[in-house]
């Protein structure tokens, strides 16, 4: 058998190996991570309603409006359509108060594409985490809307008025405990969301099975969140007897509680394990992952602010570099004793 | 199971394409373009002349120091000119070029038959100086200065590299199947060579038949283990081979010698045992012809120095418009403009390819994912490495990063999910820190 097609007739490609590649692509890793955000958002979108909607929609279409204007300005590459912004938008939304109005909510979106991402240079350049970028703004632009919880209008039983963390800062962890009833009914409500508190940040097993989707997929190491909420648990059961109105000694704090409550959830496994601006290795981003597991525990119990998150993961960001540098991996050849 | 290297990738394997199809043996083909430079030395000197008549097998080309390897007419027959030719292993050669008599005739006296056994270790050395024997695996590296190491320096034990860890290629595979018993001979024979006790064979695991056939084949061989290696790109290269069968490494700047070993590849044993043996120099070697454009996949025994176009017309042509051609496997091999060009002695397959099976993405940001880090065997930093070359950094990319120690596997453009051209821009570094490497 004898083909007809001659190779004068084509152009062959003379470009570098590697000549095969796995199918992996950035556009690809962006879009899972929408995915494995949607349980949670949904979830918010049942348990909060519409305000929550108006804000997840809002940010999402800032973020990604505010990415196509800027590279429209520029002439450059318009580049939505990897999802990026989606992430940005859907994660900062999911950090806020389910009735903070529609325009803070834009202009958090706005800022987080403008500021911490597009001025850095665009995806890949940005050293903070964009989404915390813009919560952290609307933070110290509106506080007081910002730490606002709205009486969920879908369940009469639920509490309507601050989260368990503001409230067991200011009047106690056991009125928390009250407040549900008792242990068992709070961890309950912890564990499947039926509380206030950030639209997307309150469903803990909804964010659990994201996270374990995108750790199946390799696009995040389990160790990262690992690492981050069992620090907060341990630290937490050390020390928390002595805060909260706690009985003040050590090994009697609750880390369930902590561990669960707050952003700690969304932030291990969305925030904390955001590639670009985490640390390179592994090591590094086990070294990383504890400090934000310390700073958030810090704020917490020794803060101005209920929750510690945001800002932890931010500053951890602005050490990433360092961190690299002194976890580069060991070079084959070099370091030891290689002879025998 | 063994412990393996850090870092790797599984690329797909296509090795199916062609693993259980018997090596054919490819007629002599009418003219043969032989270069001079097929190996890491110095280039030969041509002993012949236009206008001579060769044999099969009769030197034509040697230089008189010992990094270096003899050249041998592959066919009988006339030489019909000596010029500068493309090559695969450098952009131009000079090459001898002989022209068929049709007769496929040996030089006088070959084959011959020898038992090793009785001869000398100076006598071995001196006919695998002369044999023209490279390393097949593709570093093309001349395999006497290996098995010529004298005492002092302490060499104690020999690796067989079985791995062939590329995708589509099979060369090896067939050779430990269809001539395990000249295996067997060629590591007797290296062991007496080099005088060591302690040799392992490592093969990957992908492979169980060949497995199998070594442990029964070896079983009886004193000193000699065949050990089966979990299947990762790049467990055939050197590093990372010593790296698993010994738990040795290579000290940065250093060859594989510095620490007492000495690794061949499984064909270059085989030309070892023909050479000893049969006084047969390396005049011929197997190659997989695969991919997904090719009309007819094989494995064939070709001659040195038949070109790629005859190769691929033998094969019955293209099944599909093909968009690469490869000289090599698909991990570190050349992409060919086009097909006049001879084998040499370390051109393990010809990859035929379509659009659909090779990798031509857009080019994205590093996104600081971190895949690279864990794929590279070497311990590096590509991505680092990438945004340093791509910035003219050279001088950090080599101080801190440690440009040189890239063994260039590819691994890392592979997995990169934005598609970087890392493995491009390390070589740009390398070029551009020319004169301060160790290597």
């Amino acid at each position: 058998m004898s083909s007809n097609i001659k190779l004068e007739e084509t152009l062959l490609s003379v470009s570098t190996s590697p000549h095969v590649k796995n199918n992996d692509s950035i556009p690809k890793i962006m879009w899972n991570v929408n995915l494995a955000l949607a349980p949670a958002a949904i979830f918010a979108a049942i348990w909060f309603g519409l305000p929550a909607i108006i804000t997840m929609v809002v940010a999402i279409v800032a973020a990604v409006a505010t990415e196509f204007l800027i590279q429209k300005f520029r002439k450059a590459k318009v580049t939505v359509g990897d999802g990026s912004a989606v992430v940005t938008g859907l994660l900062l939304a999911m950090c806020l108060p389910p009735a903070l109005p529609w325009y803070m909510t834009a202009f958090g979106a706005v800022l987080a594409i403008l500021i911490a991402k597009m001025a850095m240079g665009g995806l890949g350049f940005n050293v903070f985490n964009p989404a915390h970028i813009g919560r952290a703004a609307l933070m110290v632009s509106w506080p007081a809307l910002m730490t606002s919880w709205a009486a969920n209008i879908t369940s009469p039983d639920a509490v309507s008025s601050a989260t368990v963390l503001n409230i067991a800062k200011q009047q106690g962890y056991e009125t928390v405990v009250n407040l549900f009833g008792d242990k068992t009914a709070l961890y309950k409500a912890l564990f499947l969301g039926t509380r206030n508190g950030s639209i997307g940040e309150t469903c803990t097993v909804l964010l659990i099975l994201g996270g374990i989707y995108l750790i199946y997929k390799g696009y995040i190491k389990w160790q990262v969140p690992v690492v981050m909420i069992g620090t907060v648990g341990i630290l937490a059961w050390v020390f928390g007897g002595f805060f909260y109105g706690g009985p003040g000694t050590l090994f009697s704090g609750d880390p369930l509680f902590h561990m669960m409550a707050g952003g700690l959830m969304i932030g291990a496994f969305f925030m904390a394990t955001d590639m670009v601006t985490i640390p390179i290795t592994i090591k590094g981003q086990i070294i990383f992952a504890f400090g934000c597991g310390v700073i958030t525990t810090l704020i917490r119990f020794v803060g101005g602010y209920p929750e510690g998150v945001c800002y932890s993961i931010l500053l951890m960001n602005c050490v990433t570099p360092l961190i690299d540098r002194v976890t580069k991996p060991r070079i084959y050849g070099t370091g030891r004793k290689s002879y025998v | 199971m063994l412990k393996t290297f850090r870092g790797g990738v599984h690329p797909e394997e296509h090795k199916d394409i062609t693993a259980e199809l018997h090596t054919e043996f490819m007629p002599p083909p009418q003219k043969v373009i032989i270069p001079v430079s097929q190996h890491i030395g110095a280039p030969g000197v041509p002993m012949v002349n236009v206008g001579d008549t060769v044999k099969k097998g009769q030197p034509i080309a040697s230089a008189d120091v010992h990094l270096t390897a003899w050249v041998h007419a592959s066919i009988s027959g006339k030489v019909v000119e000596i010029a500068e030719y493309p090559s695969s292993f450098k952009d131009k050669s000079l090459a001898i070029v002989i022209e068929s008599d049709g007769l496929d005739e040996w030089a006088p006296g070959l084959p011959m038959q020898r038992d090793f056994e009785k001869l000398s270790v100076e006598e071995i050395h001196k006919i695998v100086t002369t044999a023209g024997l490279v390393g097949l695996g593709g570093a093309n590296f001349p395999s006497h200065f290996k098995l010529t190491y004298g005492p002092e320096k302490h060499i104690d034990t020999l690796l067989i590299n079985a791995a062939e860890c590329e995708p589509y290629l099979n060369s090896d595979y067939r050779v430990m199947i269809e001539e395990t018993d000249r295996v067997v001979l060629g590591v007797k024979i290296a062991m007496k060579s080099l005088n060591v006790k302690r040799c392992f064979v490592g093969v990957e695991d992908n492979k169980p038949k060949a497995i199998e056939g070594f442990k029964k084949a070896f079983a009886n061989v004193d000193g000699v283990t065949v050990v089966a290696l979990p299947t990762k790109y790049p467990q055939g290269a050197e590093r990372m081979f010593i790296k698993v069968l010994t738990e040795r490494e290579i000290p940065a700047g250093k060859r594989h010698s510095d620490i007492g070993i000495v690794g061949l590849n499984v064909g270059s044993i085989v030309a070892i045992a023909n050479a000893v043996e049969k006084g047969i120099p390396l005049i011929e070697r197997v190659i997989t012809v695969s991919g997904d454009a090719i009309a007819q996949p094989k494995n064939l025994r070709v001659r040195i120095g038949t070109s790629f176009k005859d190769i691929v017309e033998y094969c019955g042509g293209y099944s599909k418009t093909p968009k690469k051609i490869i000289n090599g496997g698909p991990m570190m091999g050349y992409a060919l403009s086009d097909l006049n060009i001879p084998v040499i002695k370390g051109v393990a397959g010809i990859l035929v390819m379509s659009k659909d099976a090779v990798a031509e993405d857009e080019e994205y940001p590093c996104i600081r994912c971190g895949k690279c880090v864990d794929a590279c065997p070497a311990g590096l930093v590509p991505s680092m490495l990438s945004i340093l070359s791509e910035r003219g950094r050279h001088t950090e990319a080599r101080e801190e990063y440690g440009v040189f120690n890239c063994i260039e596997c590819g691994s890392c453009a592979y997995v990169c999910p934005s598609k970087r051209r890392i493995l491009q821009y390390i070589r740009y570094s390398k070029a551009k820190n020319a004169g301060h490497g160790h290597h």
